[in-house]
């Protein structure tokens, strides 16, 4: 399998896992157990998505630059900040630290 | 409610898909750049963007190349990833109520920003006007800069300089952030967090955060309470 098929494959099945979603019958939902797991699975995801995107470094764990962007994050989104502010303060935060201790 | 209240609103909750749309563009250079980096090719990033179109698989699959792992692995982790879309769409149907045609074409438009923007909406049309707003905002933005991170990506260097790994990170906490206010979520998603970090160096990448997605599963199932208290509270 090359990359183009991987990226082909995986794209079409991504667009059929959120058609999927869209058609399946409402009485799928009308059950609580599947309104709950339906409610956590992005919870749960974009958490660990948050830890590994900030605090994974291939197979290791490592804290960096990345750590000190999300802090930032955090404080932009206690005072409310607007996504795009969050987003970019981490960005800066970052870049900018990096840019003081080379190969933080 | 006076239609013109509701004008209002719409236009309020355009200008928030906007924003979100705007926000999202930035990190499609994050993503083109880091891409390109990993070893696809310009058009490769591209066909990413617009067939896959959903950042998650995308920077996960991405991350299998920068590994030299299998195409297959890659392909698999991103669509494992792509499953949330699944209960996204689960979740949005009743509310955004597509039929027809519009449906298939909705359906590409199912992302994280999309129903973060329209899952919290009281009605039908608001829900609508937060999901339209978002969804072609950041799919149009998502690729013109994933585009343009990846021509810019062999002359800007390592991405990471900019920061723009920190950016990735702290949209997903955006996007997670109005979920915290509930403590049961706190809790799925202290859990979640420590069972992928504790797998990372067990695993290869996309499995700690499809394991994350058994915590989801797991507390699903083992909590007995009646309906979820809390949706997404208004962004």
């Amino acid at each position: 399998m090359t990359w183009w098929w991987a990226i082909l494959g995986a794209g079409i099945g991504c667009y059929l896992l959120k058609l999927a979603g869209l058609s399946v019958p409402a009485r799928v939902l009308a059950r609580p157990v599947v309104e709950r797991i339906a409610d956590l699975i992005p919870v749960a995801m974009l958490s660990a998505l948050v830890a590994v995107q900030v605090f994974a470094q291939g197979t290791s764990l490592s804290v960096d630059a990345r750590a000190a962007g999300l802090a930032a994050a955090v404080v932009a989104l206690l005072l409310r900040a607007p996504f795009l502010v969050v987003v970019v303060v981490a960005a800066l935060t970052a870049g900018l630290l990096r840019l003081a201790f080379p190969g933080w | 409610m006076p239609d013109l209240d509701e004008t209002t609103a719409h236009r309020g909750i355009a200008r928030d898909g906007l924003g979100v749309g705007l926000a999202t563009g930035l990190y499609g250079v994050s993503f083109g750049a880091v891409s390109v980096a990993a070893g696809l090719s310009v058009l490769q990033t591209c066909a990413l963007s617009l067939v896959m179109f959903t950042g998650a698989s995308q920077f996960a699959m991405v991350g299998v190349v920068a590994a030299g792992g299998p195409p297959l692995s890659g392909a698999l982790t991103a669509l494992m990833l792509g499953t949330r879309n699944t209960f996204y769409g689960l979740k949005l149907a009743p509310l955004l109520q597509f039929r027809g045609w519009r449906r298939p074409v909705a359906a590409h438009l199912v992302i994280d920003e999309s129903t973060a923007m329209s899952v919290t909406r009281d009605s039908t049309a608001t829900a609508r006007v937060g999901f339209l707003s978002t969804g072609l905002a950041v799919f149009t933005l998502w690729n013109l800069f994933t585009l343009g991170g990846a021509i810019a990506g062999d002359r800007i260097g390592d991405p990471r300089t900019y920061g723009l790994d920190a950016a990735v990170g702290a949209a997903f906490l955006a996007l997670l952030w109005p979920r915290l206010a509930d403590g049961r979520n706190r809790v799925v998603a202290a859990c979640a967090a420590a069972v992928a970090l504790g797998l990372v160096p067990l695993t290869t990448a996309g499995v700690p955060v499809l394991a994350a997605g058994g915590v989801a599963l797991l507390a699903g199932v083992l909590t007995r309470d009646a309906a979820d208290p809390t949706e997404l509270p208004g962004r």
